[in-house]
């Protein structure tokens, strides 16, 4: 297993009992994508409906589920059910932001850093190696504590970690196949570099990284969930599950649920992403399907 | 070996002094001021540039920076603006917390991970290879945060059999005492880390059982064990060594989240409050020390994957990293 591979995630098997994976593959896809569509229709919900106005106290502080707040409110006295609502916004909106930013940068850099000169290659992925070596969650802490903490910085900082990485291993792959024939051909035959790039380079690293991307995309939940809870994330009143959790932990006898329902959202969001994601890994990489 | 360990030695330096470069200008460049910490709202001017001038903020950025890795060079990581207490103590004195929960949730989370993984590979096909692998994969999708709040909610304020959280005053001085209070954060880290280790350890013994070289020995008679035991190990274990290092490293810093659950006096604690009063040369030093410890970790991980892997030692692979 090499380095690319350890940044793409653990690879699964293609082992010799493999044989009865393909079909487990599309089911891995299915229950993904049902997750994963569970929170999105939470979230797109949230933005027409919402069982309470977020700001609304008038429940009564720590009230056990049951009628008219389905999942009880908060120590504040705000209904649960809205808070987690709008808290699949903010996952969903700090996983998506952070993926197109770091995607963005990572990839135009990995490009780059592939097609540069060995010098200049040398430095790039130099710099790179320390950049990864700080890892996401300090990186995001630093620049999410020197701005005032919002979400944009929190997307900003997990983005800008998460630009490394797709950086390297888009640079790791730009190289492999800058090094088949079939480039050399293009290039004999009159082929300018743009259209090299366009037409053979990107259609043949885009599945492994967007499978990255994706894999990132659970990663950068997770961790503006960490940022949130440390209090580096979307301020009060926004929901964040991060933030729901560090204020539900104190009253966790009175009203366990504050401490299961956004840890559940969760893990319900970032597994759907990774079943999408080792799922989409066959369809999306035709050389994987064959093999088997 | 010579050649590659003094290349590698300069890539080390050259790394460090480039992170030392990217900190400082990550941190200057970025908004806010740290003469804020120290004064109240409503300061006047003057009182800005006082304090501006007492933490040295307001000397052109070069000199500022020559001075910091000057100071840095002697192993002097400057004084807290806050506190004005020297950074480098402060930080020893929190490692004697951070270094064992990393060291001992690392142990424990290799000490479940390789047996598991390796059943998980060897035993893909039954039900309970696949249960293995599916909490593995439920195991990277849990916030470690969340793991240590439920079971703090179980271990310390159902059963209370174990303290929720803070550390002996005294350090060390009661081993037991330490160990216990260090006990669910270890449990919770190494839960979580374990879990993406199994994948890792399960991947690289699949990669083996499929192999040529191990069905070759089978067919010469060796029995499974001895097959294993004389080339499929050796084998597996080069790849899980790289990955070691970096869950080893990215432990080191996980700690930071798990330390702010617990409540324990680590570098993350420390961490944590710097970023809050914008203290420039406490979050300079920790993340200086972290990049250092995470950097120091993958050179001994390459070197020791070299010592393993004759393949490695003799290729001609120019590529340090």
């Amino acid at each position: 297993m090499s380095v690319e591979q350890a940044l793409v995630g653990a690879p699964d098997g293609e082992g010799p009992k493999a044989a009865t994976r393909h079909v487990s593959r599309s089911v891995t896809l299915t229950i993904g994508c049902v997750l994963v569509g569970v929170i999105v229709l939470v979230a797109v919900v949230s933005l027409f409906w919402l069982p309470f106005a977020p700001e609304d106290t008038s429940g009564g502080r720590l009230m056990p589920p049951g009628a008219p707040h389905l999942l009880g409110t908060d120590k504040l006295g705000r209904d649960l059910l809205t808070q987690l609502m709008i808290g699949a916004r903010i996952a969903l909106a700090a996983g998506a932001g952070s993926v197109v930013l770091g995607g963005a940068i990572g990839i135009v850099a990995g490009l780059a850093a592939g097609f540069a000169t060995r010098w200049l290659d040398d430095v790039v992925s130099a710099l790179l190696d320390i950049l990864i070596a700080f890892p996401t969650l300090l990186l995001a802490m630093l620049v999410a504590a020197t701005q005032a903490a919002s979400l944009t910085s929190a997307i900003v900082a997990i983005g800008l970690a998460m630009s490394a990485i797709v950086a390297r291993l888009t640079r790791v792959l730009v190289k492999r196949v800058l090094a088949h024939d079939f480039i050399t051909a293009a290039r004999t035959s009159g082929t300018s570099w743009p259209r090299v790039v366009l037409e053979h380079v990107v259609p043949n690293i885009w599945p492994t990284v967007s499978v990255n991307l994706a894999l990132q995309f659970g990663l950068a939940v997770l961790a503006e969930a960490s940022l949130s809870y440390l209090g580096l994330g979307a301020p009060p009143p926004n929901a964040s599950w991060g933030r729901m959790l560090q204020e539900a932990q104190a009253s966790v006898f009175i009203a366990p649920v504050g401490v299961i329902a956004p840890g559940v959202l969760i893990v319900v969001l970032v597994i759907g992403v990774n079943l999408v994601a080792d799922g989409f890994r066959d369809v999306a990489d035709p050389t994987r399907r064959r093999r088997r | 070996m010579t050649a590659y360990l003094l290349r590698r030695t300069a890539f080390l330096v050259v790394s460090l002094l480039l992170a030392a470069v990217v900190l400082f200008l990550l941190l200057r460049l970025l908004p806010g001021d740290p003469a804020n910490s120290l004064l109240s709202v409503g300061a006047t001017p003057e009182q800005i540039e006082a304090a501006r001038h007492q933490i040295g903020t307001d000397r052109p950025l070069p000199e500022q920076f020559v001075s910091w890795l000057g100071r840095l060079a002697t192993f002097d990581l400057g004084e807290s603006f806050v506190s004005t207490l020297p950074v480098g103590p402060e930080i020893a004195a929190r490692l004697v917390v951070t270094v064992p929960l990393t060291l001992l949730s690392f142990v424990l989370a290799v000490v479940v991970a390789v047996p598991v993984g390796f059943v998980a590979a060897h035993k893909a096909n039954t039900w309970y290879g696949s249960v293995l692998s599916g909490v593995s994969q439920l195991g990277i999708a849990v916030p470690v945060f969340w793991v240590g709040m439920l079971l703090v909610t179980v271990f310390s304020l159902s059963l209370r059999v174990l303290p929720a959280g803070g550390f002996p005053q005294d350090d060390w001085a009661d081993p037991a005492k330490a160990l216990t209070s260090l006990t669910l954060p270890v449990v919770t880290i190494a839960l979580v880390m374990s879990a993406s280790l199994i994948r890792y350890v399960r991947s690289a013994t699949l990669d083996v059982l499929g192999s040529d070289y191990l069905r070759t020995s089978r067919a010469l008679g060796s029995s499974f064990a001895r097959a294993m035991w004389r080339h499929g190990l050796r084998n597996a274990v080069v790849p899980v060594i790289s990955i070691l290092g970096i869950e080893l490293a990215s432990t080191f810093l996980g700690a930071v989240v798990v330390e702010s659950v617990f409540a324990l006096p680590g570098l993350g604690g420390m961490l944590v409050k710097g970023l809050a009063q914008h203290d420039y040369p406490v979050i300079q030093g920790i993340l200086f020390v972290s990049t250092l410890v995470v950097l120091v970790i993958g050179f001994a991980a390459d070197l020791v994957q070299r010592l393993i892997d004759p393949r490695l030692r003799h290729s001609l692979a120019r590529d340090v990293r």
